[in-house]
Formats: C-alpha cells, sequence, structure tokens
C-alpha cells in the first residue's frame, strides 16, 4: 500500500512541480532585484499558452528537428522513474538502473544537439558545440559520484544507492553533494554557467540550441528542462540531505522542503553572482570532478 | 613648430570662407597626414561641390587638443578620383568611404573600399543617377578562408529590441578572427536635408540624429547657428545647457552599467541602473517636460527656465538618486565575479586608440586624454571645468569605470550649477546667418565628441552641413577589440563601447 502511495506520489510531482520549482527561482530572483516578479505559477502559463500555439517548421529541417524536443521531455521523464525522490523507492528500480539514468541524459542531450544541427544556423552549431563540451567534462563528476555511491552501498541500483543514505560517510557525500551540484548548475544553463535570462544569442549554451523551436515544440523543450532540472536536484537533494523521518509522508515533507531549499539557494547564487567567462567554464567542471575523484579517493583508502 | 598650411580656429568660431586654407590636393592630403602625425586629430573630413561651381573640394577639420584649436582646410578635387590617405592615416578610413558613398570620388590605393551605407550618391555631378541605387544588405565582408574557420552573422534583426546592425565575425572556434561592422540601415538622409537650411524641421532633425544624444546633437547644431549669426547666449542658458547634457550623461552611463551588469548576468546592479537611469531621464523631464530633453535647446539658448521649483525638485531628486546610484554601481567593483568577466576583456591598446582617432569614454578608457570639455570648452565649460577622468587598460572594466567616475564628476557638476544659477534671460533673439561662412562646433556627448560643421553659400543657407557622430569615431575600435577574444564576449564589448548605430547611418 505504502508502495503504491509513494508512486502515485512519485510520478504526480515528477510531471507537475518541475514547472513550480522553476518558479520558486524565479520569484527569489525577482526578490533579490526588488522586483515584484512573475507570479509563482507563471512557467504554467507560458507552457499552457505554447502549447495552444501553431508550429512553426523551418524549411532546411527534418524529423531530426523534432526528435529533440520529443527526447527532452521522455528522457527526462524516464530519468525522473529511475531517480528515488527523498527516502522513498524510485517507482523502477533494478540492479544497473545507473548506467540507464546516464544514457538516458546523453540520449537527451544528443538529440537536442542534433535537432539543433539539424537546422543548419552558425549560432545552434555554436550552441551545440559548447554543449557537447562541456557535457563531457560534466558526466565525469557525475560518474565518479557514482562510483563512489556504488562503493559505500554495494549496489548498482540507484534506490539503494540514494535512498537512506548512511549519514556515516559525511565527507563523502558533501563532496558528490558539491560535484553534482556545479553538474546541476552547467547541465540546466543556469548562472555562472549560462545565463538562462540573456537574450544574447552569442553567449548562449543551451538555449541558443533551441532557437528555431516554437509552439507545442518549445513547450515541449521548456518542459523537458524544467523536468531535468527537477530530476537532477533530486538527485543532489538525496546526497545533500540524507535525512530519514522514519515515517513516509514526514519523509515526503522533508523531500519538498528540501527542494524548496534547493531552488531558493539556485535563486540566490544567481541573484548575488555574474556569470564565468566561457573558457572558465572547463575549469569549474573540473573542479566538480575533483571533487566527485576524491569521493573516490577517500573510499579506496582503507 | 610650424603650423600646417591649414587655418587655426576655435572651437564655436564661425570665420569667413574665404579666410579657411585652399590649397592644392596633395598639399592638402599632405597636410592632414602630417597634422595627424603630430598628435592632432581627424575630426571631419568630407566632400562638397566646389564654391566656384567646378568640380568637388575636400574639407577637412583637425582638431589639437594640446592648444585648444581646430584647423582647417581645403582641398580641389579635378576629375573623379583623389589619393587615399587611409594606409597612412588609418583614422581616414571610414571618412574616404563616407565621402566615395556621398560623392562617389574614389579613393585611390583605400585598402577596403566600400560605402558606409546603402545610400546613392547626392553630392555633386558624379553621374550618380546612372548606376544604380545599392542595395541594402548587400556587401562584400571580409573573409577568412580555411577549413576550420567558420562565419558568423549577425543581424541586422537582433534578439533583443535595440538598433540594425549587421556583425560578421570570422571565427575559428570560439576564437574571433576578425570582425566586420556594417551599418546604414536606417540611413535617413539627414545631411541631404539640410542644404538650403536652417528649414522648419531641422532643429526636430538634429534632435533625433541619435536619440539618446538628443542634447549634444542640437548643442552642437546651436553653437554653429550661434556663432554664424553673432548671437551671443545668455549666461543663465548656458548653464541650462550644461545641466541638460550632464543629465543626458549621467542618465545614459548609468543605464549602461546596468546593461553590463545585465550582459554578465548580474541582477542586482542591472535592475537597480535600470530605473535609476528612469530617474535621471524624470530629471531631464522636470527640466523642459522631455525625458530625452527634445525641444530644450534653441538657437540663442534655451526654451525652458530652470525656475525655483524646478531647482529644488532637482536637488531633491539628484540626492535621492546620487545615494541609490552608488550603492548599485559600487556591487560591481567589489563582487569578484564581475570583475572576472569585465578585466581584460575586449582591450584596446592605446596605440590602435590613437591611430583609430577614437573618441569619448572609449578613448579615455585608454588613457588617451580627449574630453571636449576640457580639451576645447565652450558655453559653461569656459567657466567650470569637469576634471578629465581616464583609466589605463581599455578593456571593458576600464570603460566601465570611466563611465562611473564621469557620473560622479558630472553629479558634482550638476550639484554646484543648482546652487549658484546666474539670473537673466534664458535666450537671445536669432538672427540671419552669415553668408559664405563656416563654423564648426564640438560638443562632449555622453559617447564623446559631437562634431558639426556648417558652410553657408552666398545667400546664407547652408551649402554643406556635415554630422560627425563619436560613433563614427568608435565603431572601427569595438573591431579591433573583439581581435583574439571569445565570440561569447562580443555582447559584452559591444555594450561597454554602447554606439549609436543611427548616428552613424544619418
Amino acid at each position: 500500500m505504502t508502495y503504491f502511495f509513494d508512486t502515485v506520489l512519485h510520478i504526480a510531482l515528477l510531471l507537475a512541480a518541475p514547472p513550480l520549482f522553476l518558479g520558486v527561482i524565479n520569484k527569489t530572483k525577482a526578490f533579490f532585484a526588488g522586483r515584484v516578479g512573475p507570479p509563482l505559477l507563471q512557467v504554467y502559463f507560458d507552457l499552457f499558452k505554447l502549447f495552444r500555439k501553431d508550429l512553426v517548421l523551418s524549411r532546411t529541417t527534418t524529423w531530426v528537428f523534432l526528435a529533440g524536443p520529443v527526447a527532452g521531455v521522455v528522457t527526462a521523464l524516464g530519468a525522473g522513474l529511475l531517480v528515488p525522490f527523498g527516502n522513498h523507492a524510485a517507482p523502477l528500480s533494478f540492479a544497473g538502473d545507473v548506467l540507464l539514468l546516464a544514457y538516458l541524459m546523453a540520449m537527451g542531450r544528443f538529440l537536442t544537439a542534433a535537432a539543433a544541427l539539424d537546422t543548419g544556423s552558425s549560432f545552434e552549431g555554436m550552441g551545440a558545440a559548447r554543449e557537447v563540451t562541456f557535457s563531457s567534462l560534466a558526466e565525469p563528476a557525475v560518474f565518479l559520484g557514482f562510483v563512489a555511491l556504488a562503493r559505500v552501498s554495494s549496489s548498482l541500483s540507484l534506490t539503494p544507492m540514494l535512498a537512506g543514505l548512511d549519514a556515516g560517510h559525511l565527507a563523502i557525500l558533501v563532496l558528490i553533494a558539491g560535484a553534482w551540484f556545479l553538474v546541476l548548475l552547467a547541465e540546466n544553463c543556469r548562472i555562472p554557467f549560462d545565463d538562462p535570462n540573456t537574450h544574447l544569442e552569442l553567449t548562449m549554451i543551451h538555449e541558443v540550441m533551441v532557437l528555431d523551436h516554437s509552439g507545442p515544440g518549445f513547450g515541449m523543450v521548456l518542459y523537458g528542462a524544467a523536468v531535468k532540472l527537477f530530476v537532477m536536484a533530486a538527485l543532489v537533494l538525496d546526497v545533500a540531505l540524507p535525512l530519514d523521518s522514519g515515517h513516509t509522508l514526514g519523509n515526503w515533507v522533508l523531500f519538498v522542503a528540501g527542494m524548496a531549499i534547493l531552488s531558493v539557494a539556485i535563486g540566490v547564487i544567481e541573484s548575488t553572482m555574474a556569470r564565468v567567462r566561457l573558457v572558465t567554464v572547463p575549469k569549474l567542471l573540473v573542479c566538480a570532478c575533483l571533487l566527485s575523484a576524491f569521493a573516490v579517493v577517500m573510499l579506496v583508502r582503507p | 613648430m610650424a603650423d600646417t598650411s591649414f587655418t587655426r580656429m576655435w572651437n564655436g568660431e564661425a570665420i569667413p570662407l574665404e579666410r579657411a586654407a585652399r590649397m592644392h590636393l596633395d598639399k592638402f592630403l599632405s597636410s592632414i597626414v602630417e597634422g595627424v602625425a603630430r598628435g592632432w586629430r581627424l575630426s571631419s573630413l568630407f566632400a562638397q561641390e566646389a564654391c566656384d561651381g567646378e568640380g568637388l573640394e575636400l574639407v577637412a577639420l583637425l582638431a589639437e587638443d594640446a592648444r585648444a584649436a581646430l584647423h582647417v582646410g581645403i582641398g580641389h578635387v579635378s576629375g573623379s578620383a583623389f589619393p587615399s590617405i587611409t594606409p597612412l592615416c588609418p583614422q581616414a578610413h571610414l571618412f574616404e568611404r563616407e565621402i566615395h558613398e556621398q560623392s562617389g570620388l574614389i579613393p585611390e590605393g583605400h585598402p577596403w573600399l566600400k560605402p558606409v551605407r546603402f545610400a546613392a550618391p547626392w553630392i555633386g555631378n558624379t553621374g550618380a543617377s546612372a548606376s544604380p541605387r545599392p542595395s541594402i544588405g548587400h556587401a562584400e565582408f571580409y573573409s577568412v578562408e580555411g577549413d576550420e574557420i567558420h562565419e558568423v552573422a549577425v543581424g541586422p534583426v537582433h534578439a533583443g529590441v535595440i538598433e540594425p546592425g549587421h556583425f560578421r565575425f570570422q571565427c575559428h572556434g570560439e576564437k574571433v578572427f576578425h570582425l566586420e561592422i556594417m551599418l546604414g540601415y536606417q540611413h535617413r538622409g539627414i545631411e541631404e536635408a539640410m542644404r538650403g537650411g536652417p528649414h522648419r524641421a531641422t532643429l526636430r532633425q538634429m534632435e533625433a540624429i541619435a536619440g539618446d544624444t538628443s542634447i549634444a546633437h542640437t548643442w552642437a547644431y546651436c553653437q554653429n547657428i550661434e556663432a554664424m549669426a553673432s548671437i551671443h547666449v545668455p549666461p543663465r542658458a548656458l548653464v541650462v545647457r550644461g545641466m541638460a547634457l550632464e543629465l543626458e550623461r549621467l542618465a545614459n552611463h548609468t543605464g549602461d552599467l546596468g546593461a553590463l551588469a545585465g550582459d554578465v548576468g548580474f541582477l542586482p546592479t542591472m535592475s537597480f541602473c535600470g530605473r535609476l537611469r528612469g530617474d535621471f531621464l524624470n530629471m531631464s523631464a522636470v527640466l523642459c517636460g522631455s525625458r530625452f530633453g527634445r525641444n530644450l535647446l534653441t538657437p540663442g539658448g534655451a526654451r525652458f527656465d530652470c525656475d525655483a521649483r524646478a531647482t529644488a525638485d532637482l536637488q531633491n531628486r539628484l540626492e535621492e538618486a546620487e545615494r541609490d546610484v552608488r550603492q548599485a554601481i559600487s556591487l560591481l567593483w567589489t563582487t569578484p565575479s564581475v570583475q572576472g568577466r569585465f578585466e581584460n576583456t575586449g582591450t584596446v591598446s592605446r596605440k590602435d586608440c590613437v591611430d583609430l582617432g577614437m573618441v569619448g569614454v572609449a578613448a579615455r578608457s585608454c588613457g588617451v586624454e580627449v574630453d571636449v570639455r576640457s580639451t576645447h570648452p565652450t558655453g559653461i565649460y569656459q567657466f567650470t571645468t569637469i576634471p578629465l577622468a581616464t583609466a589605463h587598460y581599455g578593456d571593458v572594466n576600464s570603460r566601465a569605470f570611466v563611465r562611473w567616475l564621469e557620473i560622479e564628476r558630472s553629479l558634482v557638476f550638476l550639484r554646484e550649477r543648482l546652487r549658484t544659477l546666474p539670473q537673466g534671460e534664458i535666450g537671445a533673439a536669432p538672427a540671419p546667418l552669415a553668408p559664405n561662412t563656416l563654423a564648426a562646433s564640438l560638443v562632449e556627448g555622453w559617447r564623446g565628441e559631437v562634431c558639426h560643421v556648417a558652410i553657408t553659400d552666398a545667400s546664407g543657407r547652408f551649402a554643406r552641413y556635415k554630422i560627425t557622430d563619436p560613433s563614427f569615431h568608435n565603431w572601427p575600435g569595438l573591431a579591433m577589440a573583439l581581435r583574439g577574444q571569445e565570440i561569447s564576449d562580443f555582447p559584452l564589448c559591444n555594450k561597454s563601447f554602447n554606439l549609436s548605430y543611427c548616428g552613424v547611418d544619418l
């Protein structure tokens, strides 16, 4: 019964909560800028608006162009089913699902980049080049983190690895949480890596790849990006806040509260920091890799 | 050191046309090269129909900052070509292309000859009607060859609400080898429309040459008219003009610093400066009812007085704005991530700056001391000087910091002027323009030196009116700043110059 309840709640949160997560970030940024800011639910309104619009397709594009947004949503939702939200088992869990998670994320990225290249625009080609360059540096940070967690939990499945982590490995968890938080910011075009609000196409990383999308296609891109951010935030939260209230409902409250804190934290970072120069992005990502690597080293020591 | 054969005059002075030195073309061109070699700046160079009706002649105005002098010379062109001086004097690059565009004259040996805008020639009888009108947006671009080179074309339609301009980058990965800038999409034919003027619409047109530099351009125009008609502007009007110009500078500099913060994703300064820019614009509205200082200046003085109520209102608003602007902008210098982005980005060397004849904020940030308010003062600046602000690295940070220093100094200037506003009239009666006269006027707008040269015919109407916006000198500087930079830094560099498109398009 609990499992059924957890699964329903998990899927409901996964489907409905991501735009709200973005709303909290935007509200935080508005607060720091001394503005009222858009309503918390603005992203839902935007999505609703986009899905009612027509789709405009460039004559140079093929089916690959539409595969990008679809893959964005599907892979993010698929990943969301594998990642445990707080101290609960994920709806889908099997030995080796960690690899499926990694490949789902990679596939989403590959198809988004392919869709960008399909337009033949020099901007989007530039964006795709940047995206894959930076992702290739972010991936080791994620994988080394999983290596450490697999060693701690002696498992290759995400639920035992992440749900109910033992706070006894505090140092390791702090290192991994730090590394994954950096990856979270980089992969979801947040400051200091990228600026989600910029209109300057020459400076964008992720946003420039989706310039040609419109209407429902763009709605899917936005929704997919929101889900991806939410799932990666849940991943970071599992490591950063391995608390167990001893009660299912209590754990869900903990999870939601933790996500709220995380979104405010992202908002605060975006409000108090400028973006780094594009050449500095790889250095930050190497830092993330080093943090994860140290987590592994600490486990190898005995 | 002996002067060149050019005629010396002062800023805001009119001289009879026959006093302006006329010389053989070779002598004329070599005098320009010689003058620039000794540190003078080419403020204006243009073609006009010769006074005796035979062919075309070139007019050059050089600024000698050290002695507050201007030097003017006229050289007669026989035939349809003249030797280009751009290889010897890069400052002439855009001027010669403009002469080619406007008159069809060919500067022989020009390294990159193509028109600046897409307009048909209109000066002289160059058989222009026979040649087809150039099509807008079609031009050759300098290109770099190679398997790994890619070309990025940006504009003329941009993602933000900004003016149209085309940028062509030659890139190797993220690195920019070369940037070429193509403007001219907003050509309105202002100079052409000035012929036979002043017309009824002329003053309005001067205010709209570059909408954000309304006061500076109108001031330069009024100063020319006043010089040619021997009108003496009353002191109170001079002060009102000075206040309006500094308010324009404050609004734009504050807006620019906010926009620079926005371009690096630094939200606090961006948001607050956006509001503060509006506060400064509103102060212009207190002065004359228009946030952009429209309708304030008129030949002879100002159209609106700064009465006791407006003075008190401005003093209050200024005090509040000063406190807020200090807080908002100081964050830029104390936040490491912002400094990390600003420093060493888009550097222009001092040598390039001098060679290209850059002006205004962009030049002062390279340590070049050019500021018309100090070097060629007219109006209120003859009685009270604003200390010249410079920085030394020529990067985005220097350009931002010079803006901040100028904001501080303009605030002090405004406070003082509001405290000691002289009594008296704010306008003088108009008078007809003297015939066959040449007047030159420089005003330091917020971007830099605004230069207007007026020449009247035998009936006292404009035979030629030449407008040079500071952006005309500085766009090549932006192209140089991008060499070897990351293409992703272009928006930031562009914003740090914040040049006018329509000021060049005319």
